[in-house]
């Protein structure tokens, strides 16, 4: 909705002068604007998709298939997408792991795809050919977004989209020996990876917990894998046997220091292999996916203000500020929300807020602004921000 | 959207505070206290209440209220804001989609017969359905989503911040007069411009001086142009020049960088309006060039009259009151809400009619809470209006022709100093003769104020 600011006949290229030209036609509005109205996937669209099927997994866990706009990139195994939401009319944005096949699997002669593959869950089995793509997501307790897709997802339901990011997936030349270490949603970007590129690893061990056997998410696909040989899975119900432990590891993988590692999984888990593998000294093998940022340090709080917006508040010290400003109204920019993507920066005129990650405090003075990360700064004293 | 640093400087203080804050020079207050609604003011402890003296020599409607009263009214209606707050959700959400979406398609589709509008029957369907489009556009889709109304949505596209509207005035300006200073200051006498818009008389605590005698010709010339009246007053042109004659460059008005600044953004809002409706769209029609221009021309005046009319409805008919700018020193809460209850007036009638007045026949419910998504006035004006009436408060309402007609009659009554127009009712010569006098006095008083200048130049 910003205007065009340069006439039709001021030069550029064809294509520039005519889509100046449908400016001028729909002022204030821009083309899209009623573009949008009939045609929300086209090229060119803020990336959209719509939801086409919803396919229960387990009790508490859906997948959904959704077709993007024509603007989507693809993504590698193992990436995630950040959706945006609407629940109760207030969009939301979450990320969520991509379980879908890439269009290089299907594209890349090396890695076609075999009939042979069990294929499990027909109802959600997507192809790069179709270009749809499907996440999968687990309901939490009191959580906003999740509850609403499990349970509430309908099929045509649009969504928003952002292009496919994070590095938690396999090299282009993948190692001989793996050991995927999951627990509950934990296995969604690991599903991707073996959906992918199953065909293409060597020694692939699965040691994932859930609490019983039907929650095991894509626990039938998983059992087919392993009852042809793909890969070595290690189930361990967490009802009956308990979480693993890092003493459990060495009698359930014997050779886990000579694999290397793609851990996801809640904060406890990653945390204990964090320690464990750099203990041993093999860190570097270790390469780990959080859903949810580690929450330690709660503050005094204090009033902040949203200079641009003219919104001031009394915020609590446990609360993001970046969730304080969008509950009450102001349009913030955010990313991931947990502190990775850096989409949420915003100059801190002057204050003081507390990193909600470790309790560190950020200070700022007039007329020296401070960048910070709303998502995961809460204030500690008063704050101006620069929004 | 772009700010400049004199503008960030300005809403940067919190907003709880400035009306508390006594040692406060009160016309830096206007500039200072930001538009959010909730945290706008605080509520302090109820004051001893002196009931106001207006200089017509009405009375305060408000007198019969104390302190605690006010405060228990001002918490009865934050009751009612939690409410609508707690069940705000995907049906409102819905809602305004589909009123964008249905003015779109009734834009675009009106605009597609205007094409062939040489033929009479495609131009009247065409300039019809156009003239509602702009009016959707402008009442229940751009006033009120640049309210902030839809904020809470989280939706960039029907933001606030990122709206822009088909009127000659740009969004950032219009946001500023109309969100910042007349809901802030509502219907108070040299703080509120939208009070006859600076170049009206509509209430008889307003001193009179001769200008006004012409408002009932301005107000219809004003009417007609609406769009680019409103456009004029929000670059406050008239404070500007004011101010600059007097040698308070940047003082009360704009300094002269940022009225240069805000000027070139209406001239090209006006500019890309005029293009789009004179221009593109006839040359578009071909053949049916003229007859296009003719349409948007129509649509444009019909916009401008109705949106004049519920404008004018909103605060200028009989029973509304104003206030002085002394009365709102430390206002609480509760004063606050009172002020916005008695300063504005309600349209009754039907469904399409809130709809097409976008929902400011609601007026009262609008003033008191400007942030609420406007298709929930309806269903709580029922409950204002019993809390009014429990608190012996008029509610002012009526019929569109009645409202129209009211706001009407004060703007030519009051264009002549009070009583005036009553008394020549009763005795037409004596006003004649008190209005020549009158004339006579001030013209002998121009004449001599002329030959005195024209004598101190050439001595
Ligand atoms: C890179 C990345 C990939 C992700 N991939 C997936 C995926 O494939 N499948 C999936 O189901 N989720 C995934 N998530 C998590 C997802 O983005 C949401 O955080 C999750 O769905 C909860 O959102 P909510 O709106 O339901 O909860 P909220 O309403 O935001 O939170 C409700 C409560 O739950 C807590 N909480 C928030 N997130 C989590 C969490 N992950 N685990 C436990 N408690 C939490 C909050 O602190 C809060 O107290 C991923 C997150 C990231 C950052
Ligand atoms: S949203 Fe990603 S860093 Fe904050």
């Amino acid at each position: 909705m910003t205007l065009p600011v340069l006439a039709p006949w001021s030069g550029g290229g064809i294509t520039q002068r005519a889509r100046r030209l449908a400016e001028l036609v729909t002022t204030p509005l821009l083309p899209a604007d009623y573009l949008d109205l009939f045609s929300p996937l086209r090229t060119g669209a803020d990336l959209r998709g719509r939801i086409l099927q919803v396919h229960s997994e387990t009790r508490d866990a859906v997948t959904l298939l959704i077709r993007p706009g024509r603007g989507w990139r693809g993504h590698r195994p193992g990436q995630y997408v950040r959706i945006g939401v609407e629940v109760d009319g207030v969009r939301n944005w979450r990320s969520y792991s991509l379980t879908s096949l890439t269009s290089q699997a299907w594209q890349t002669p090396a890695t076609p795809h075999t009939p042979a593959t069990p294929r499990t869950s027909p109802a959600v089995r997507t192809s790069a050919r179709d270009g749809n793509i499907s996440i999968t997501v687990t309901a939490i307790p009191g959580g906003k977004v999740s509850q609403h897709l499990v349970h509430h997802a309908t099929p045509g339901t649009m969504i928003m989209l952002d292009q496919a990011a994070g590095d938690f997936t396999l090299p282009p030349d993948p190692p001989a020996k793996i050991l995927f270490l999951t627990a509950g949603s934990g296995i969604t970007p690991v599903m991707g990876m073996l959906r992918n590129a199953i065909d293409s690893l060597d020694d692939v061990a699965v040691l994932h917990s859930a609490p019983n056997s039907a929650d095991v998410i894509f626990g039938a696909e998983l059992r087919a894998l392993a009852a042809r040989g793909a890969i070595q899975l290690i189930e361990r119900h967490t009802d009956a046997g308990g979480r693993v432990t890092m003493d459990d590891l060495a009698a359930l993988v014997p050779d886990w220091a000579q694999r290397q590692t793609w851990a996801c999984g809640p904060a406890g888990l990653l945390d204990a292999a964090e320690k464990h593998w750099g203990a041993t000294g093999v860190a570097d093998q270790l390469h780990t996916e959080r859903f949810r940022p580690t929450v330690l340090a709660t503050g005094e709080g204090g009033t902040v203000t949203f200079v641009r917006s003219g919104v001031t508040l009394e915020s609590d010290g446990a609360t993001p500020l970046l969730d304080a400003g969008e509950e009450a109204g102001v349009l913030m920019p955010s990313g991931c929300r947990m502190g990775i993507c850096f989409g949420c920066v915003v100059p801190l005129r002057q204050g003081a807020v507390r990193d909600l990650r470790n309790g560190e405090i950020t200070t700022a003075a007039s007329p020296d602004p401070v960048l910070i990360q709303t998502c995961v700064s809460a204030a500690a004293g008063t704050c101006d921000l620069d929004l | 959207m772009t700010t400049t640093l004199a503008e960030s400087a300005t809403s940067a203080t919190p907003a709880a505070s400035p009306a508390a804050d006594p040692t406060m020079n009160p016309d830096t207050k206007a500039a200072k206290t930001p538009a959010r609604n909730g945290s706008r003011l605080a509520v302090t402890r109820p004051a001893m209440r002196v009931p106001q003296q207006k200089p017509s020599g009405k009375p305060d409607p408000t007198a019969h209220l104390s302190p605690q009263q006010i405060e228990e009214l001002g918490r009865e209606l934050d009751a009612i804001r939690e409410e609508v707050l707690a069940s705000r959700g995907a049906g409102d959400a819905a809602y305004i989609r589909k009123v964008i979406k249905t003015q779109r398609i009734l834009e675009m589709g009106s605009r597609a017969v205007l094409l062939a509008s040489l033929f009479p029957p495609a131009w009247l369907v065409g300039t019809a359905g156009l003239s509602v489009a702009k009016i959707l556009e402008n009442m229940e889709i751009g006033h009120n989503i640049m309210h902030g109304q839809w904020d809470w949505m989280r939706d960039p596209k029907i933001h606030s911040t990122s709206w822009e509207w088909d009127h000659a005035s740009p969004a950032e300006l219009w946001k500023h007069s109309h969100n910042e200073l007349h809901h802030t200051y509502t219907n108070v006498i040299g703080r509120d411009n939208d009070l006859g818009y600076g170049i009206m008389r509509v209430d008889e605590d307003q001193r009179w001086v001769p200008a006004y005698l012409g408002q009932p010709f301005y107000n219809l010339i004003n009417a007609c142009l609406f769009e680019y009246g409103i456009a004029a007053y929000d670059l406050e042109i008239g404070k500007y020049l004011k101010h600059r004659k007097n040698g308070k460059d940047g003082k009360n008005g704009k300094d002269r960088a940022t009225f240069r600044r805000d000027g070139t953004k209406v001239l090209h809002k006006i500019r890309q309006q005029v293009t789009k409706d004179y221009v593109v769209h006839p040359l578009l029609s071909g053949p049916s060039f003229l007859p296009t221009v003719g349409a948007n021309a129509v649509a444009n005046l019909v916009r401008n009259l109705w949106t004049h009319s519920v404008i004018m409805c909103g605060h200028f008919p009989e029973g509304v009151e104003t206030f002085a700018k002394s009365s709102i020193e430390g206002e609480t809460r509760g004063e606050w809400y009172l002020r916005q209850m008695i300063g504005s007036a309600n349209i009754s009638g039907s469904k399409a009619m809130h709809l097409m007045t976008g929902n400011l026949s609601h007026q009262i419910e609008h003033h008191l809470y400007p942030d609420l998504p406007s298709n929930r006035y309806a269903e709580i004006a029922p409950r204002v209006r019993d809390l009014m009436e429990r608190y012996e408060l008029r509610y002012v309402t009526g019929p569109l022709h009645q409202q129209v007609a009211s706001a009407w009659m004060q703007v030519i009554t009051l264009s002549l100093p009070n009583g005036v127009w009553e008394n020549a009712r009763t005795d037409p010569a004596g006003v004649a003769r008190q209005g020549a006098t009158a004339a006579a006095r001030y013209g002998a008083r121009a004449a001599s104020r002329l030959l005195r200048r024209v004598v101190s130049r050439t001595s």
